[in-house]
């Protein structure tokens, strides 16, 4: 009985770049998941060199030049592909910049919220009992919340045009831009993180069954380490296919409030407020309005691509 | 084998296939899942396919169904049913085959039946299909068909959803369903690895009848020899995709050719034999990949005779067997291996000594309090009611000994075990651990080494390690964890000496669990509880999920460390042929009770309690050449929530006496050497009990040639060999259709058999039933009334009964009388045996 030989022995295993590469490899299978992929990293790119291209300054506004259509020059023969705004602001300027402020926001406020949501969905989950009916109430009394009625009691009561907006940017000085985003990123939060919650807490009541999880308490592991280590890492899979699609959602979140002019402050390019610049002109800012919202289009289309690629990936294997 | 399989039987085969090769098209490419696969099932006909996870079995059962999904497909041969070729069939024609001509039974009961309809809904559905008749003819056959896999009360069943009626009775409904339109063939595919063992017994009784009261052929697919041997005429042997040996049941058990074969054999333990009389031999290696399958012989990396220049020349074809008509084999060598010398040799029982008591467990009680909160309960005033998982345990374990705990599920033995490792905390009772009181200590509270002391192998290989990270990560934290290891480069160190331990390459250490195979993962699980310094270590069910070749490996495994190391070992399990080959003594648990306990030969001998007898009777055997006793138990496992008043076992009990069960929880009888039971019963009904496996003669001479050097007064392990010889070497007449005839091999003198008391009084009392001195013609074989074995025959006889039509005409007071002088009181129900002996009486026209 003794005398068993080792087993054949396996592959190596793939470490790092070369796992990373694989995964790329099996995206490549999924032709819908691979045209998000192409978009997202359009998009990314953009938003990372946007500094580096040959492009004019979001913020110089042209005398004479406003409202130019698409492809046409201004008086100083400065050519504006897309033309320009109301103010005679280069467009495709103005659009590339905007691709940098909603990535940075969208992905932060998505961070935060996926954060404070995994902490709130595997605590409920693992421990459960008196906890998950507290978690599970505060979350289920923000999701019966209209989403939109919560966005904008929360950035009215607390924006920069508030008692306590006025209150930080006059007297502790603090930057506009810095005090409306965090409050898009709590309002996001506020919204978000219960959804994330829920599905954590979902994913991590059916892993908490698994023998290792067992295995773990018996060697008497701290509920902490039990979360991080054991259970979290787990529920990666889920959680990315998840996370793609709700950085879309909070995308357009925060173009809706760019257009609802609570969004980020003036003279930022954002991609929402874009388009509600163009909207005051009626047919006339067409141009205005249709090439941010072909971004944001364009972007989420390939967010919820990617998500439905990684999706297939996962299923398959 | 379709050509030389060719027997008599002038009928057209039901199903036949002829080179059949199937294919899997995946991103790997194709992936051969079977090839040249040849088989015959002639009308009526039982086939077993038999072979481990992976072997395609399951393919050839999808393939004959034409259901294969849309990236499987027959890549070559002919698939025929009834003479037709189903490759050429449309799909219209293939819809109205499935379900009415050739019907499957699938593994998971549940899985099979619709939750949200009604099982009349389902079982109507079928017949309305098929045959378009009305609902309330295809109302009636559906009951009759409840009744004729035998459901009691199938009125109440047809009303019933899924889930308001048990596994066992879900599994019947499903055979019910695929039996209905009165197929031709039927496709069992594993059907009873999910119910217990004694409702598994039942749905084997039932699945080897319908072939002879339905005609109906079958194809029984599973990995488990035992069952295949049960139910089955012939059988196939596959690996990897491919059939390697085919013959009748007997040829195959019998003088079985393929290397494979022998190998299967090898390594599943069998209940007549323990771990000294004859080792378990695992298959080294593992099951070849389809794409990675070598040139040659399939089997070759991993045969013991495997020749180079031979086996691995070209592709190897079916030859049928010299000699042996209908038996095939796919072996070059099958004519020039010497078995005889390849046979495990039966080794030294070595001696263990035990040490002290390392964990006491006494009168351990654990209550779950669950709170109803419907209205009946609020009336009531009734909102919590307690789960009674552990009523009382009451046991010990020695150091470096195997304690193996019995039960099926709901028995309470994973409850026990949470107890044990602190994830719960017992309601009453202690359980002490090397003087330490434990059962109230929750694992937080413990210290890292008792924590370290007192470790778990896990049942599930697949949950078993964290799929997030390394293997080498997994021991190591363990050993920091305990302390073992101070520093990373100590604890890589001895991560590598453990993983030599469990005999697993060293570059191991870096892979990830979904690398391993399970067998694997089985090791990984083994290292790491014992990384520790484990004083002892639970075992749940370490290898239940495990193919057998594996299983005989892990388990040699597992006791080989734990004996080196010393460490006591609870074993938990439902299967009683892996303990005898590995326990010291053996715990048989049920509803939370500890039923029976022993030392391993004693629980394998009378006398039993009525659960272990019934619980040994329903492990299938694959052999032969075995004889036993058939215990089918009645009913399902009553809910822990509501356990029966009196004894626990009352309500399924085959030996029930009456009321007293019923009322009063039974006394626990000593029988010595700790053996003790928990029963109503009278010691000497107990002691005269007759043994449920019966071994013929041949097997007792190598019983008894290895058991020879066992005589160490000391080692428990050595006595069970002993006596396993003696109960061997016993002369067992074995006559057709017998009933096991061995004679108990007691030497407890407990209390003596009171048959000679029972014989002078029935010569004393004239008066009562219809006596004969002898016979004037042949004696009826009384044994074929179920519950009366050789020894309550040759009783009767004694009492003068000699025919059935005698017993049929006994009235309730001959009953009294005879129950009277048998001394068995309401031992078995008398009534029933009157209806039986009527029936033979009958078919035997006296």
């Amino acid at each position: 009985m003794s005398d068993v030989t080792a087993e054949t022995a396996a592959p190596a295993p793939p470490t790092g770049l070369k796992r990373l590469w694989k995964s790329i490899g099996l995206l490549r299978e999924s032709y819908v998941g691979m045209f998000g992929a192409v978009l997202v990293c359009f998009w990314v790119f953009i938003a990372v060199f946007v500094d580096l291209l040959p492009l004019q300054d979001p913020l110089a506004q042209t005398r004479g030049a406003q409202m130019l259509p698409m492809l046409t020059a201004d008086a100083k023969d400065v050519m504006h592909w897309m033309g320009t705004d109301d103010r005679g602001r280069d467009m495709l300027a103005r659009l590339m910049y905007g691709a940098r402020v909603v990535l940075f926001w969208s992905v932060l406020a998505t961070v935060v919220a996926y954060s404070i949501g995994m902490i709130m969905g595997v605590t409920a989950g693992y421990r459960g009992g008196w906890w998950d009916e507290i978690i599970s109430f505060i979350g289920n009394v923000f999701l019966a919340f209209p989403q939109i009625v919560l966005l904008l009691v929360i950035i009215t009561a607390f924006g920069p045009s508030s008692q306590l907006g006025i209150w930080m940017t006059n007297e502790l000085g603090l930057d506009k831009t810095l005090v409306s985003g965090s409050l898009i990123i709590i309002a996001i939060t506020f919204s978000t993180a219960p959804q994330v919650a829920r599905i954590v807490r979902g994913i991590v009541l059916d892993l908490k069954t698994r023998d290792y999880i067992a295995a773990a308490e018996v060697r008497g592991e701290s509920p902490l380490y039990i979360m991080l280590v054991e259970l979290l890492p787990n529920a990666r899979g889920p959680l990315i296919v998840d996370a793609c699609l709700r950085l879309g959602y909070v995308i357009i979140t925060i173009a809706l409030l760019g257009f609802l002019s609570l969004g980020l402050p003036p003279p930022d390019p954002d991609w929402g407020k874009m388009i509600s610049d163009g909207r005051q002109w009626g047919y006339n800012g067409l141009n205005m309005m249709l090439w941010p919202a072909l971004a944001i289009s364009s972007l989420v289309l390939g967010l919820n691509l990617l998500a439905d690629g990684l999706r297939e990936i996962s299923l398959r294997d | 084998m379709a050509k030389q399989g060719a027997t008599v039987d002038k009928d057209t085969p039901v199903l036949e296939c002829k080179d059949l090769s199937i294919s899997y098209y995946t991103r790997a490419g194709e992936i051969p899942a079977v090839v040249d696969f040849n088989l015959k099932v002639m009308p009526g006909e039982a086939v077993g396919i038999v072979g481990e996870s992976g072997c395609g079995k399951s393919t050839v059962a999808l393939a004959i169904m034409q259901y294969m999904g849309k990236n499987g497909a027959i890549v070559g041969g002919e698939l025929k049913f009834m003479g037709r070729d189903m490759r050429t069939m449309s799909e219209e024609e293939l819809r109205n085959i499935r379900g009415s001509r050739i019907s499957m039974v699938y593994q998971e009961p549940m899985a099979s039946l619709n939750p949200s309809m009604l099982i009349r809904e389902q079982l109507n559905e079928v017949l309305i299909y098929h045959e378009g008749i009305s609902d309330e003819e295809a109302t009636r056959r559906s009951i009759e068909m409840l009744d004729a896999v035998r459901l009691p009360d199938p009125e109440r069943v047809m009303d019933s959803y899924p889930h308001q009626i048990s596994g066992g009775q879900q599994q019947r409904v499903v055979i019910a369903m695929a039996l209905l339109s009165n197929p031709q063939l039927l496709l069992l595919d594993e059907p009873t690895t999910a119910l217990d063992v004694t409702v598994e017994a039942g749905v084997v009784e039932l699945i080897k009848d319908i072939s002879k009261r339905f005609g109906t052929s079958m194809i029984y697919i599973s990995h488990n020899l035992g069952l295949i041997l049960e139910t089955c005429d012939k059988i196939a042997v596959m690996y990897s995709g491919e059939a390697v040996e085919f013959g009748t049941v007997k040829q195959v058990f019998d003088e079985m050719r393929h290397p494979y074969t022998r190998g299967l054999f090898n390594s599943i333990p069998l209940p007549g034999a323990d771990r000294h009389a004859r080792p378990l031999v695992p298959i080294r290696g593992q099951l070849p990949l389809p794409h990675e399958r070598p040139r040659g012989c399939n089997f070759g990396p991993r045969c013991d005779h495997f020749r180079d220049g031979l086996c691995n020349v070209h592709e190897l074809h079916m030859e049928p067997v010299k000699g042996q008509s209908g038996q095939s084999v796919r072996c070059v060598r099958y004519q020039d291996i010497d078995w005889d010398k390849a046979k495990p040799k039966a080794v030294e029982a070595e001696t263990i000594e035990f040490g002290p008591t390392v964990l006491q467990v006494k009168n351990m009680q654990k209550y779950y309090e669950v709170n109803d909160g419907s209205i009946g309960a609020l009336l009531t005033g009734k909102t919590t009611r307690y789960v009674k998982a552990n009523e009382k345990l009451d046991f010990e374990a020695r150091e470096a000994e195997t304690v193996a705990i019995v039960g099926e599920s709901g028995c309470g033995k994973s409850t026990f075990a949470k107890v044990m490792m602190g994830l719960e905390t017992a309601t009453g009772g202690e359980v002490i651990l090397n003087g330490k009181e434990i059962g109230n200590l929750p694992v937080n509270k413990r210290s890292p080494q008792l924590v370290g002391s007192l470790q778990m192998v896990f049942q599930n290989p697949f949950e078993t390690l964290n799929p997030s990270h390394s293997v080498g990560s997994q021991i190591a934290r363990v050993l920091r964890k305990f302390g073992v290891a101070k520093d990373k480069e100590e604890a890589r160190q001895k991560v590598l000496e453990l993983l030599d331990l469990v005999k697993l390459p060293r570059d191991f250490a870096r892979r990830r669990p979904r690398q391993l195979s399970g067998g694997q993962k089985q090791r990984v699980g083994i290292a790491r509880a014992f990384g520790g310094e484990a004083a002892v270590v639970v075992a749940d069910e370490p290898v239940s999920a495990l193919d057998v070749s594996v299983q005989a490996a892990v388990t040699g495994l597992l006791t080989d460390i734990q004996r080196k190391r010393r460490t006591t070992l609870l074993f938990i399990s439902h299967d009683l042929s892996v303990v005898r080959y590995l326990a010291d003594r053996v715990v048989v648990m049920y509803l939370g009770q500890i039923m029976e306990q022993g030392n391993t030969e004693d629980i394998f001998s009378p006398p039993y309690h009525p659960y272990t007898e019934a619980l040994l009777s329903a492990v299938p055997i694959a052999d032969t050449s075995i004889e036993k006793k058939h215990i089918v138990l009645e009913g399902d496992l009553p809910s822990p929530m509501n356990p029966p008043s009196g004894c626990p076992f009352q309500t399924r009990c085959p030996r029930k006496i009456g009321a007293i069960c019923e009322q009063q929880m039974p006394p626990l009888k000593e029988f010595g050497n700790g053996h003790r039971i928990l029963c109503h019963l009278d010691d000497d009904v107990l002691t005269s009990m007759e043994p449920v496996i019966a071994m013929p003669g041949d097997k007792a001479k190598r019983g008894k040639a290895s058991a020879k050097p066992a005589t160490a007064p000391s080692s428990g392990r050595a006595k069970a060999a002993a006596a396993a010889a003696a109960l061997a070497a016993m002369p067992a007449p074995v006559k057709e259709k017998a009933r096991p005839a061995a004679t108990p091999a007691r030497k407890k003198a407990v209390a003596p058999a009171r048959k000679p008391a029972a014989a002078k009084k029935a010569a004393a009392k004239p008066a009562g039933p219809v006596r004969l001195k002898k016979p004037e013609s042949k004696a009826d074989d009384l044994k074929l009334i179920s519950g009366v074995g050789p020894k309550l025959e040759q009783t009767l006889n004694k009492l003068g009964f000699w025919h059935f039509s005698q017993i049929a005409r006994w009235t309730k007071k001959d009953i009294a009388i005879v129950d009277d002088e048998l001394s068995f009181k309401g031992r078995i129900e008398r009534d029933n045996w009157l209806k039986q002996a009527k029936a033979l009486a009958k078919k035997s026209g006296r």
